[in-house]
């Protein structure tokens, strides 16, 4: 089967890019290093990287998140990556390409170099802190320049230029955005669009300047350079990005003599070959049929029809569709097909401009007024997926066509799932259509999750990501799928519909909810009068629900039953059954005399003593019995539980900050204490942590909490729904320089919100990545109140917080409570089968 | 007084007292030891007040962790048997019978309980 190295094919591809990714990608799914050894080279230091989500960079994403694969792919596929190797020269004669370390011959090539920020010739534009916006090393650059720099300049209003516009915007500069063109995006928008784009960047503080030519860059008076316009006019700023559009990098090709277009770009035909059938272009450096796409999505039509020359098949690259949806600064813009109606002579339109709301939409149809030919939408993208459906597959539209784009009133016609053909197309990334999704459901998928393996829809710019959870949703139910989420078989209900109930109702127990409102076929054991049982799901959940609305002691004996032992005994249960004791150590501070008590508890019970990860000490070993007398004795120097059981705040790790530290800004140590002292004993769906740092040094790791806070010479800046463990996920900035009272009023919603709305054991990182709306919507609802339910969620902290007790002293105090640390209701001896060993001077079990 | 369907009763198999009814935690569990004619053994004791079958006398030991700690699993029902679930890996044994749901081929030991008066009795 397998053929020999030697005599494999040479593939070379060029670039490693998004594109040229994608190729690879497709090769290695259709087995073709089978049929070739394939090399890839790459300019770049960074293996292929999401380019499109570059932006995120700045929020606080990695390279290593970026990724587009896992970076032993390629070596478990036998493909080598030489990154860091730009290719100098394409060799024809001896077919063979060339890098400054070496000549690797070929029988294959495909191009796949992008294309570079166009820097337009303005004399001085070479000067220092003059930038692009492409790479990630662009990104570095620029993050490193705004340091030292108040202002910035961003030389071109189109959609990289606003991208980097709020981008720098980001890095608190105040920003500049100059355009040549009378308005601000003149390829997507019209005057109309524009001006109201206009209105709102510059109502987000970012100042825009149309119809100006920058005549030459030179030293500024008050900032590093100053522009100087046509006009003679001038704008001193200490930083320039430049984005006025992209040009094809075809120099290889050029050098090389293939064909080439006019304006540039690889002239590649429908099977993306150049005019040397040895070699293929694709991405943005190839030009078909005259045009350059510069999206993502036509490129990866092109590596798969690429693949399928190199392995013999007949696909081609039909074109491709440039409509986009973008979120530019937080305004929405879209434009779809012919969205200026100069394309096709006899085109009507129709135009709806709201001032007030500042929205501004408008349709091209054709002449007979039945099809669809553009849209343009700014302010408002909420009607783009059913206009593109109606454009992209020719859909015949409604009787009157303005009610498109008029404002929701009653009945306005939304395209549903089911409206759509087969054909249609709903992620235009990977090429998948309705049919195919619907092939993918027959085929035994029954979720959402297992469509987007299968098919990879919505996997690439995630655009297309509401309209296939709706044609999934839709599909699924067609089918007599109930997509059942209910909690077990003793409630027809998901945690959240549990939580209104108890709330609505303020039921205090679990045997009145499931006595009221537990499945029917729940019926008590034997006896129909009986009592219903819950089980190990349902109980815990219920549980932590009653816990979070009232923080009524767990041990109270309504709520025993229903404990994980670990709660029951509030210490966490080990695997030969003794438990480990974790007092609360608040921010990780601890006085010297609380580190002796504990040496001493440890030494007196033989407890086998570990710095946790939590920065706090764990004592392990103890058996049931001696629990009580441990927390006396805890409890005694001032300890209280830590909770390490619970689904509810672990610990607020803190670094020195300001206190000691020579660069923290802000006291992380009192802030970290503050935090942890009062949402101490909130149980939540899942376990919370939290970390305060004192700079952006970031020496707490903030980032990788559900809540993670970092100082700023302003205040404190808001990080939320991160994740170390089995998924680690960056937190996100949710919110910037907050004052103490706004910092923990946010934190406050932003934690009810997540006890009301998620679903039993999902960490904050998933309950926000399956949020619909993600973290625009999050936002809203915590810091505009959008649903209007902050004042309640800020009472709800506040009764709980008031119903604060240590659940340790409470139990100490109950004679009948404490009946239950014994190990044996009949003997007082301990467990004969604990057996310990001793290692490292400490006793572990045997 | 009502009792629970054991395991076939050996001839030597006698009732002896464990415990009394404030020793036990109301829809939960707790260990005790006794005397059986193989020697002593540890029992978790499950208590379902209102039930047709209100007490319940298994194995303490839990055959997957090796650990004696069942009495302190969560007690439900599952497709209308009562079980209760081990607090280390969570399988569920049957309280009837001893049956472990996950596994077909373990089974915890089972011992017949009642009350007699406030006394809680065990066959063993
Ligand atoms: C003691 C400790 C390890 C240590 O020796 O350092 C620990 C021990 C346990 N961790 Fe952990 N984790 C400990 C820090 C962490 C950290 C690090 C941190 O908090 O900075 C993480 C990754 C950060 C995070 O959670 O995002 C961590 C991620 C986990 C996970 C995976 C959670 C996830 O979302 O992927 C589990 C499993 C779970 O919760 O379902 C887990 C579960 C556990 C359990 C409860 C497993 C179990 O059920 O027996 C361990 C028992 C603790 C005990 O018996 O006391 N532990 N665990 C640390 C206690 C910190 C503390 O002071 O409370
Ligand atoms: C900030 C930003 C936002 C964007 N947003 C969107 C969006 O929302 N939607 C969308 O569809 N598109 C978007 N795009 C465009 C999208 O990123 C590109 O269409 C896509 O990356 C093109 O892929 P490519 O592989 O052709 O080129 P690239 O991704 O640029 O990859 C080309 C690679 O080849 C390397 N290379 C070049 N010459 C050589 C050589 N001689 N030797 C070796 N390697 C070489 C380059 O260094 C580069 O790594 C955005 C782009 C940017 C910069
Ligand atoms: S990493 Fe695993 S083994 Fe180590 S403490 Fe955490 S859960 Fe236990
Ligand atoms: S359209 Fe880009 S991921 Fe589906």
């Amino acid at each position: 089967m397998n053929t020999p190295q030697s005599e494999l094919q040479r593939l070379i591809v060029i670039g490693n890019g998004m594109v040229g990714h994608h190729l690879v990608e497709q090769l290695i799914e259709r087995g073709a290093t089978e049929q070739y050894r394939v090399t890839v080279f790459g300019e770049e230091r960074h293996r292929a990287y999401d380019r499109v989500h570059l932006s995120e960079y700045f929020g606080g994403r990695d390279a290593q998140f970026l990724a587009m694969c896992d970076a032993d792919l390629y070596a478990e596929h036998g493909i080598e990556l030489r990154l860091n190797e730009a290719v100098t020269a394409l060799d024809r004669d001896a077919g063979e390409v060339v890098t400054e370390a070496g000549r690797y011959a070929y029988d294959r090539v495909v191009l796949a170099t992008g294309s570079y920020p166009f820097v337009p010739p303005i004399p001085g534009n070479d000067r220092d802190n003059c930038l692009v916006y492409r790479t990630l090393d662009d990104l570095d650059a620029i993050r490193a320049a705004a340091e030292t720099a108040t202002t910035g300049v961003v030389v071109g209003g189109g959609l990289l230029g606003l991208e980097a516009a709020n981008a720098l915007r980001g890095l608190d500069l105040d920003t500049a955005v100059v355009e040549f063109a009378p308005r601000l995006m003149p390829m997507q928008v019209d005057t109309e669009g524009g001006e109201l784009l206009r209105e709102k960047i510059e109502a987000l503080g970012v100042q825009v300047l149309t119809g100006r030519a920058t005549q030459h860059i030179e030293d500024g008076q008050a900032s590093f350079h100053r522009m100087v316009f046509q006009d003679d006019k001038v704008l001193e700023t200490d930083l320039i990005v430049f984005s006025a559009g992209i040009r094809p990098r075809d120099e290889l090709a050029r050098d090389a003599a293939l064909e080439m277009g006019e304006r540039g770009g690889v002239v590649i035909d429908d099977r993306c070959l150049t005019s040397d059938p040895a070699i293929l272009a694709i991405g943005e450096v190839a030009l078909w049929n005259n045009s350059i796409f510069g999206l993502v999505a036509p490129g990866y039509q092109m590596a798969k029809a690429a693949a399928d020359t190199l392995l013999g098949g007949e696909l081609t690259f039909a074109g491709a569709d440039m409509s986009t949806k973008l979120k530019l600064l937080g305004v929405d813009v879209g434009a779809i097909g012919d969205a200026h109606g100069n394309q096709n002579p006899g085109a009507r339109m129709f135009r709806y401009l709201d001032e007030i709301k500042q929205e501004y939409r408008k349709l091209v149809v054709s002449s007979d007024g039945r099809k669809l030919l553009g849209a343009m939408l700014v302010g408002d993208n909420a009607t783009y997926d059913t206009l593109m459906q109606y454009y992209s597959n020719g859909l015949e539209l409604p009787e009157d066509p303005a009610a498109l784009i008029l404002p929701s009133t009653e009945g306005a016609p939304t395209l549903g799932a089911d409206a759509l053909p087969e054909g249609a197309t709903i992620c235009s990334c990977h090429n998948v259509t309705k049919g195919s999704i619907c092939a993918t459901l027959d085929a035994g998928a029954t979720d959402l999750g297992a469509v987007k393996a299968e098919t990879r829809a919505s996997t690439g710019c995630g655009g297309c990501a509401a309209l296939l959870k709706s044609v999934v949703d839709h599909e699924l139910e067609a089918r007599g799928v109930e997509v059942d989420r209910s909690i077990c078989e003793h409630f027809a209900h998901t945690r959240q519909e549990l939580y209104d109930i108890v709330r609505v109702e303020g039921i205090k127990t679990f045997g009145e909810l499931i006595g009221k409102h537990g499945s029917p076929q729940t019926q008590g054991l034997g006896s129909s009068s009986a009592p219903k049982l819950g089980c190990d799901i349902c109980k815990p959940a219920v549980a932590s629900i009653l816990a979070s609305c009232f923080n009524e002691p767990i041990t109270d004996a309504a709520h025993i039953p229903l404990q994980d032992t670990n709660d029951t005994f509030m210490a966490n249960m080990q695997k030969n059954g003794t438990y480990s004791v974790v007092p609360r150590v608040a921010g990780g501070e601890i006085t010297p005399d609380k580190l002796v008590v504990l040496g001493q508890v440890a030494q007196k019970y033989g407890l086998y003593t570990k710095i946790t990860g939590g920065q706090r000490i764990d004592l392990f070993g103890a058996h049931l019995e001696e629990l009580p007398d441990i927390w006396g004795e805890l409890i005694a120097a001032g300890f209280e539980t830590g909770h390490a059981y619970g689904k509810s705040l672990r610990t607020v790790k803190s670094c020195v900050g300001s206190t000691w530290c020579r660069y923290g800004v802000q006291d992380s140590v009192g802030m970290a204490i503050r935090l942890e002292h009062r949402y101490k004993g909130l149980r939540s769906p899942h376990k919370l942590k939290f970390a305060v740092s004192g700079c952006t040094r970031e020496c707490a790791e903030a980032q990788s909490k559900d809540v993670g806070v970092i100082a700023t010479e302003h205040g404190w800046n808001l990080y939320v729904c991160g994740n170390g463990g089995m998924r680690p996920r960056h937190a996100e900035l949710f919110a910037t320089d907050l004052d103490d009272e706004q910092l923990i009023s946010t934190i406050d919603r932003l934690l009810m919100f997540y006890v009301r709305t998620a679903d039993r054991l999902q960490r904050t990182s998933v309950w926000r990545e399956n949020l619909e709306g993600g973290l625009d919507y999050l936002k809203e609802v915590v810091l505009e109140d959008s649903l209007g339910i902050n004042d309640e969620l800020e009472a709800q902290m506040q009764t709980v917080i008031d119903h604060y007790e240590c659940e340790w002293a409470g139990a100490l105090q109950d004679p009948e409570k404490l009946k239950r640390f014994r190990s044996f209701v009949n003997d007082a001896r301990p467990d004969p089968d604990i057996i310990v060993t001793e290692e490292r001077g400490q006793l572990r079990p045997a | 007084m009502t009792s629970a369907t054991a395991e076939a009763p050996t001839m030597t198999q006698t009732w002896q007292p464990l415990c009394t009814k404030a020793d036990l935690v109301p829809f939960s569990g707790v260990a005790a030891w006794i005397e059986t004619t193989e020697g002593p053994a540890q029992v978790a004791l499950f208590y379902l007040p209102g039930h047709a079958t209100e007490l319940y006398a298994v194995d303490h030991h839990d055959p997957f962790s090796d650990a004696n700690v069942i009495a302190r699993g969560i007690v439900g029902d599952v497709s209308g048997a009562p079980v209760v679930a081990s607090p280390i890996y969570k399988q569920h044994f049957r309280l009837d019978d001893g049956q472990c749901l996950e596994d077909e081929a373990v089974r915890l030991r089972c011992w017949a309980v009642c009350f007699e008066g406030d006394r809680v009795m065990i066959q063993a």
